[in-house]
C-alpha cells in the first residue's frame, strides 16, 4: 500500500489510545484505511473534522508528530486462482516466502447474500465422525461451531473433519493461533497432499490483536471469490473466535463505548452474525460452509461470545471428555446441528432420526442411572444395561476417532439397541423395528 | 421546499447531519455518498443538529456528504399484492432484485403496479364512509381483499362514484369521495401508512373471546393463545424456538400470515420460502404460501432495518384486520429488535439502563404489543391479530431486561426448558412455568366449554396438577431412592411422564403427529385423563415403570397414527385392555 505522491500528508495527532489515534482532517470517508507512522489503521469514527482511526497492529512508540496518509479505499484482498495453496498474514499479504497475488482487488466485509437468492443447503458433508454424522450431520451452507475449553483438541477435529470433507476449497482463518497450532495445520495440510486446495489467512499470538479483525473478512473475501465467481465448494475454518471478540471489546473499549453483558460490545451479536451469515448455499452449486472454534471458559456456555455465537450459528458441537471411555466425544445432549433434518432420512436412510433420537434418550436414561449410583441407590435391571450400553454407544460412535460411514453407524446403533433392549424400550415406530431390527 | 442538510459525524450507522431547516422525529431522509442514495431515519435533534440511524452500511460516507429530508416518516405501501411477497425491513421486494448480493441503495417497489386484479364495487354513490370502510374488493389468492377509505383520510366522506366491476391496476382511481369540505378526492387501490403509527379505524377492541388452534398439543391443550391475544416464546439457544415457531405458522388458524425474520439466520427464512410454497394450509387446502408475507431482515442485514422490519410486520397485519380477516404476526426475534435499540442508544451515548438496553425499552416493547388485538370494525365485522413474538434471551437467564419487559406485555408465555432440550423432549415448553392469562377469562371458558366439551379448562388443570404433583414424586425419589419411596410415589411420577410423553410431546418432523386438531386434543387428553383417574397396583416399582413404559408406547404409536384410522383404534383397543 504505497502511499502516493499527490496524498496530502498529515502530522498533528490530537489523541492517542492503545488502539487508536485521533486527528483533524478533511475528505475523509467512513472505513478508508489510513497508514499512521507506516502501520495500517481504519476510519472508525467522524465528528466533525476530528477523525478517530483504529491502528491495527496497536499504537505503541507513536508520536504525535507520526505521518498520517488517507489511502481513500477500504480494506481490500486480490483474488484470483492464485490465491490456492498460499499462507497470508492478516493484511493479504503473503508470508510464505512466495510471491504478491495478481488479481481484481475487491472490498473486504462486503454486501450480503440476498436472502432470496439463497437456495436450502441440502448436501450432506460426511465426516466419518459419528458424533457428527449421526446425531449432528452437517450440510453445505452450513455455519457451525466446536464449543471446547482451551485444552480440548479441536484443532485437531477441525483438521480431520476439513480433510475428510468432500469440498473444492478450505480456506483457514487463524486468529491468535498459537505459533505450535498454525504449523500443525500446515503440516496436516501438507502431510494429506491437499496443499492446492488449501489458503490460509494467520494470525498468531505473535502478531497484534487488533489485526485479527480483518481475517475473518479475508478468508470469507477469498471464499466469495470461489464460491459466486467460480461455482465451488467452499469450506472455512475460523479459529479462535472468542480471541476475534476479544479484540472487538479492545476496540469498543478504546473508542469509550458502553459496554453490555461481560464487557462486550453491543454490537456483538450483529458484529458475529455478518461473518457467521457469509455462510452460504448459491443457486448455482458453489457454497461456502462455516465451521469455526469458539473457546470456553471452563464450559460456560452463557458468556456473552458462546451465547451470542449459539443464536447466530446453526448449531454447534460440543466436545468433552468421557470419563467411562477414557476418550473424547461429541456430546450427545449439548450438540446439535439445526440443518440435520434437511438431509437425515433424506440423503440418508430412512431411519436416521429415529435412530439418532432412540440412542441419545437412552444415553440420557444411562446418565440419570449414573447419578442414581453416584447418590448410592440401587440399580435396576434397566438402569445396568444402560449404563453397559452408554459405554459402546460412546466407544462405538460417540468419540471422535471413529471413522466410518453413515450407514454403518445407523448399523452400529440398531446393534447395540438389540444387544441392550427390547424394542419397545426404544420407543422406535414399530414400521423401523419390523424392518431394522437386528434379530 | 425541502430540509437540507451535510453530513457532519459519522460512527458505525448513526450520523450526525447539520441542517438547514425544520426536521420532525422519525422523519425520513436521504444521504447521497459516491453517487449513491442512502435512506435514514431522524431519531434525535439537537439545536441544528439531526442524529439520523442509516439504513445501510456507511462505507465510504463523508463529512460533508449532502441531505435531502423528505417530510414523512418510514411509511410502507398498502393494497393487493402483499400476501406471498417477501420484503426486507423496508419493504423492498426481495424477489425483484436482481443481484446475488443486496445491492446499497437499491429501493425495490412493494407492489406490482402492472397486474391487473378483479374489483368489485361494495360501496354505492352517496354512501357516507370514514378512513378504513369497504369501498370495493379484489381477490388476493382465496382471500378477499377489500379496497378501504384510505386510513389517514380525516372525517367523514361522501361517495361520489365508485368503478364498475373489472380488472384494473392498482393505480386506478376506483372511486372518488367528496369530504366535508364539498372537495373531491381519488382512491386508488393502494394508500401508504407510517409503520411506527398504529392504523385505527375501527369501532372498538373488546376482549379477545375466542382461541387460535394452532395443532399443538403443548399450546392450545395447557395454554391456549386467543384469537386477537399475546403470547411470548423465550429460550436459550437450540431449544426449539425457531421450530416451534415454523410449526405455529404452518398450522395456525388464520387467514393472513405476516412472519417477520427479525436479526435471525438467513435459512430459515430460506426454509419458509422453500417450504411453503409447496405445503398445503390444513385449513382451507390452498398453498400457505398464498396466506403469508414474510418480512426478513437477517442477522446481517443493517441494524437500523432491522428495527423498522417488526413495525413494517406489524402495519401489514393491521391493515389486514381492517378487511375482517384474521392475521397471525410471529416475530423472531423481538430481542434483535432491543439489541438494535441498544446499539443505536449505546452510539448516541445515552445514559443506558439495565443490561445497556435504553431506559425506554419496557414502554416501547409493551406499546408494541398493544398493537395486536381483536377489534369490531366500523361496519360491525371482527378482525384480529394475533402475535407471538419470540424472545432469546442471554444466557438463557429469564431474568433479563428483554424477557422481564415482554413478560409485561404479553399474555401467554411459553417458556422453553434446556433441560427438556436435552432430553430431547419437544416441544421444550416447560409445563409449569408456562402459562397463558386466557385460561381465566371467562369468555374464553364458555368458548372452549362449547367448542371442545363442557369443563374442558378444568381437565386441563388436572392434567397440569398431575404433572406438578409428578415433579413432586420425582423430587422425592431423587432425595430417597427407588426403595424408599411408598409406591404412590412411582405411580404419581409415571403418570406425569405419561401426560408428558403423551400430550406435551409432540413430533414437529412426522407428518401426523406435527398437526393434531383440537378434536384429537379432546380425545387424547380425555383417554390420558382416564388412564390417570384409575387407581393401580404394583408389586415393586419395577414392574410399575414396565407397565406405563409399555402404556406410553402404545399412546404414542396412536399419536403416529391417523386419526380414527384402524390403526389408531388398534392401538386405542390395546391400551384399553392394558388399564382394563
Amino acid at each position: 500500500m504505497a502511499t502516493k505522491a499527490y496524498q496530502r500528508v498529515y502530522t498533528k495527532l490530537e489523541g492517542i489510545t492503545k488502539a487508536t489515534v485521533s486527528l483533524k482532517a478533511k475528505g475523509v470517508s467512513n472505513d478508508e484505511l489510513a497508514v499512521v507512522d507506516g502501520r495500517l489503521a481504519q476510519v472508525v469514527r467522524i465528528k466533525g473534522d476530528t477523525i478517530t482511526l483504529q491502528v491495527f497492529s496497536g499504537t505503541e512508540g507513536i508520536p504525535t508528530n507520526a505521518e498520517v496518509v488517507f489511502l481513500g479505499e477500504p480494506p481490500t484482498l486480490k483474488v484470483s486462482e492464485q490465491l490456492s495453496g498460499r499462507f497470508f498474514d492478516a493484511y493479504g499479504h503473503p508470508i510464505d516466502g512466495g510471491p504478491e497475488i495478481d488479481g481484481e482487488e475487491r472490498q473486504i466485509g462486503g454486501p450480503s447474500v440476498n436472502p432470496y437468492k439463497r437456495r436450502q443447503p441440502s448436501q450432506l458433508i460426511p465426516t466419518g465422525i459419528a458424533g457428527i454424522d449421526l446425531n449432528n450431520t452437517l450440510v453445505s451452507g452450513q455455519k457451525i461451531p466446536f464449543f471446547a475449553d482451551p485444552d480440548q483438541p479441536y484443532n485437531q477435529v477441525m483438521a480431520d473433519v476439513a480433510l475428510r470433507a468432500d469440498v473444492d476449497k478450505i480456506i483457514l482463518g487463524g486468529m491468535g493461533l498459537s505459533n505450535d497450532d498454525y504449523l500443525f495445520f500446515r503440516h496436516s495440510f501438507e502431510a494429506a497432499g491437499a496443499l492446492d486446495k488449501i489458503i490460509c489467512f494467520i494470525n498468531t499470538t505473535e502478531n497484534p490483536p487488533v489485526e485479527r479483525l480483518l481475517v475473518p473478512d479475508m478468508a470469507l473475501t477469498a471464499a466469495e471469490y470461489f464460491a459466486v465467481d467460480k461455482n465451488e465448494k467452499v469450506l472455512v475454518l475460523l479459529t479462535d473466535m472468542t480471541l476475534y471478540a476479544d479484540a472487538l471489546s479492545i476496540v469498543s473499549n478504546r473508542m469509550d463505548q458502553i459496554p453490555s453483558k461481560d464487557s462486550m460490545p453491543g454490537s456483538l451479536y450483529s458484529d458475529l452474525a455478518k461473518i457467521y451469515e457469509k455462510a452460504v448455499q448459491l443457486p448455482t452449486e458453489g457454497s461456502i460452509t462455516i465451521i469455526a472454534v469458539t473457546t470456553l471458559n471452563d464450559g460456560d456456555i452463557t458468556h456473552a461470545i458462546p451465547d451470542n455465537t449459539g443464536y447466530i450459528t446453526e448449531g454447534q458441537l460440543f466436545l468433552r471428555a468421557d470419563s467411562d471411555t477414557g476418550k473424547v466425544i461429541i456430546d450427545p445432549f449439548r450438540s446439535l446441528s439445526r440443518l440435520k433434518q434437511l438431509v437425515q432420512g433424506k440423503k440418508t436412510r430412512e431411519d436416521h432420526s429415529q435412530v439418532m433420537n432412540a440412542s441419545v434418550r437412552l444415553y440420557a436414561d444411562a446418565q440419570n442411572a449414573k447419578t442414581k449410583l453416584e447418590n448410592g441407590f440401587d440399580l435396576s435391571d434397566y438402569d445396568h444395561r444402560c449404563l453397559d450400553y452408554a459405554k459402546d454407544y460412546a466407544r462405538e460412535l460417540l468419540a471422535i476417532d471413529v471413522n466410518i460411514g453413515i450407514t454403518d453407524m445407523l448399523d452400529t446403533a440398531w446393534k447395540l439397541f438389540a444387544k441392550y433392549f427390547s424394542p419397545a424400550e426404544t420407543g422406535i415406530k414399530q414400521a423401523l423395528i419390523d424392518k431394522y431390527w437386528v434379530k | 421546499m425541502k430540509t437540507r442538510g451535510i453530513v457532519t459525524g459519522i460512527v458505525s450507522n448513526l450520523v450526525t447531519v447539520k441542517v438547514d431547516g425544520p426536521v420532525a422525529e422519525n422523519e425520513i431522509c436521504y444521504i447521497t455518498a459516491q453517487g449513491v442514495k442512502l435512506m435514514a431515519e431522524v431519531i434525535k435533534v439537537n439545536g441544528e443538529n439531526a442524529s439520523v440511524q442509516v439504513f445501510e452500511s456507511t462505507r465510504g460516507l463523508k463529512g460533508g456528504d449532502a441531505v435531502e429530508f423528505e417530510g414523512r416518516m418510514l411509511e410502507v405501501e398498502l393494497g393487493p399484492g402483499l400476501l406471498s411477497s417477501v420484503y426486507d425491513g423496508l419493504q423492498n421486494n426481495l424477489a425483484t432484485m436482481e443481484n446475488v448480493f443486496l445491492q446499497r441503495g437499491e429501493y425495490t417497489a412493494p407492489l406490482d403496479h402492472q397486474k391487473l386484479w378483479d374489483f368489485t364495487p361494495i360501496a354505492k354513490p352517496g354512501d357516507k364512509v370514514q378512513a378504513a370502510d369497504w369501498l370495493g374488493e379484489v381477490k388476493e389468492g382465496w382471500l378477499p381483499h377489500k379496497i378501504m377509505v384510505p386510513f389517514a383520510f380525516k372525517g367523514t366522506y361522501t361517495v361520489k362514484s365508485v368503478k364498475e366491476a373489472g380488472a384494473y391496476n392498482i393505480d386506478t382511481v376506483v372511486a372518488v369521495l367528496t369530504n366535508e369540505e364539498g372537495e373531491d378526492v381519488n382512491v386508488t387501490m393502494t394508500q401508504k401508512w407510517p409503520v411506527k403509527v398504529a392504523v385505527k379505524g375501527y369501532k372498538e377492541k373488546p376482549r379477545p373471546n375466542r382461541i387460535m388452534e394452532t395443532g399443538v398439543r403443548v399450546i392450545d391443550t395447557m395454554n391456549p393463545i386467543a384469537e386477537g391475544g399475546t403470547g411470548f416464546i423465550p429460550g436459550p439457544f437450540g431449544c426449539g424456538k425457531t421450530v416451534l415457531q415454523h410449526a405455529i405458522a404452518k398450522q395456525g388458524d388464520a387467514d393472513v400470515i405476516v412472519m417477520a425474520a427479525c436479526g435471525e439466520r438467513a435459512n430459515e427464512v430460506v426454509e419458509i420460502f422453500t417450504e411453503f410454497p409447496e405445503l398445503i394450509d390444513p385449513h382451507t387446502g390452498r398453498h400457505l404460501m398464498e396466506r403469508t408475507t414474510i418480512i426478513c431482515n437477517t442477522s446481517n442485514m443493517p441494524v437500523a432495518a432491522r428495527e423498522a422490519s417488526v413495525y413494517t410486520a406489524m402495519t401489514l397485519c393491521e391493515y389486514y384486520r381492517a378487511m375482517g380477516l384474521k392475521c397471525l404476526l410471529l416475530a423472531d426475534s423481538t430481542s434483535r429488535w432491543a439489541q438494535a435499540l441498544r446499539e443505536m442508544s449505546n452510539r448516541m451515548e445515552e445514559l443506558p439502563g439495565a443490561d445497556a438496553f435504553p431506559v425506554d425499552l419496557s414502554a416501547i416493547i409493551s406499546n408494541f404489543y398493544a398493537r395486536a388485538g381483536m377489534v369490531v370494525l366500523n361496519n360491525g365485522q371482527t378482525g384480529a391479530v394475533t402475535f407471538i413474538g419470540t424472545v432469546s434471551p442471554a444466557g438463557g437467564n429469564l431474568k433479563e431486561p428483554v424477557t422481564e419487559s415482554t413478560k409485561k406485555a404479553a399474555r401467554c408465555f411459553y417458556a422453553l426448558e434446556q433441560n427438556r432440550a436435552d432430553q430431547k423432549r419437544y416441544p421444550a415448553v416447560g409445563p409449569l412455568d408456562s402459562y397463558s392469562k386466557y385460561l381465566d377469562y371467562p369468555e374464553i371458558r364458555a368458548f372452549l366449554d362449547e367448542t371442545v366439551e363442557k369443563g374442558w379448562v378444568d381437565k386441563v388443570l388436572v392434567a397440569k396438577n398431575i404433572i406438578r404433583r409428578g415433579k413432586e414424586a420425582s423430587e422425592q425419589i431423587n432425595i430417597l431412592g427407588d426403595d424408599g419411596v411408598p409406591m404412590s410415589y412411582h405411580i404419581n411420577f409415571w403418570k406425569s411422564e405419561l401426560v408428558d410423553f403423551v400430550i406435551l410431546q409432540q413430533d414437529a418432523f412426522d407428518a401426523i403427529d406435527a398437526l393434531c386438531p383440537l378434536e384429537r386434543q379432546r380425545f387424547m387428553l380425555d383417554l390420558v385423563l382416564d388412564i390417570c383417574g384409575k387407581d393401580y397396583e404394583f408389586e415393586d416399582f419395577e414392574k410399575c415403570r414396565d407397565f406405563f413404559k409399555r402404556l406410553i408406547n402404545e399412546l404414542r404409536q396412536m399419536n403416529y397414527s391417523a386419526y380414527e384410522s384402524e390403526q389408531f383404534w388398534a392401538y386405542n383397543e390395546s391400551v384399553k385392555k392394558m388399564i382394563a
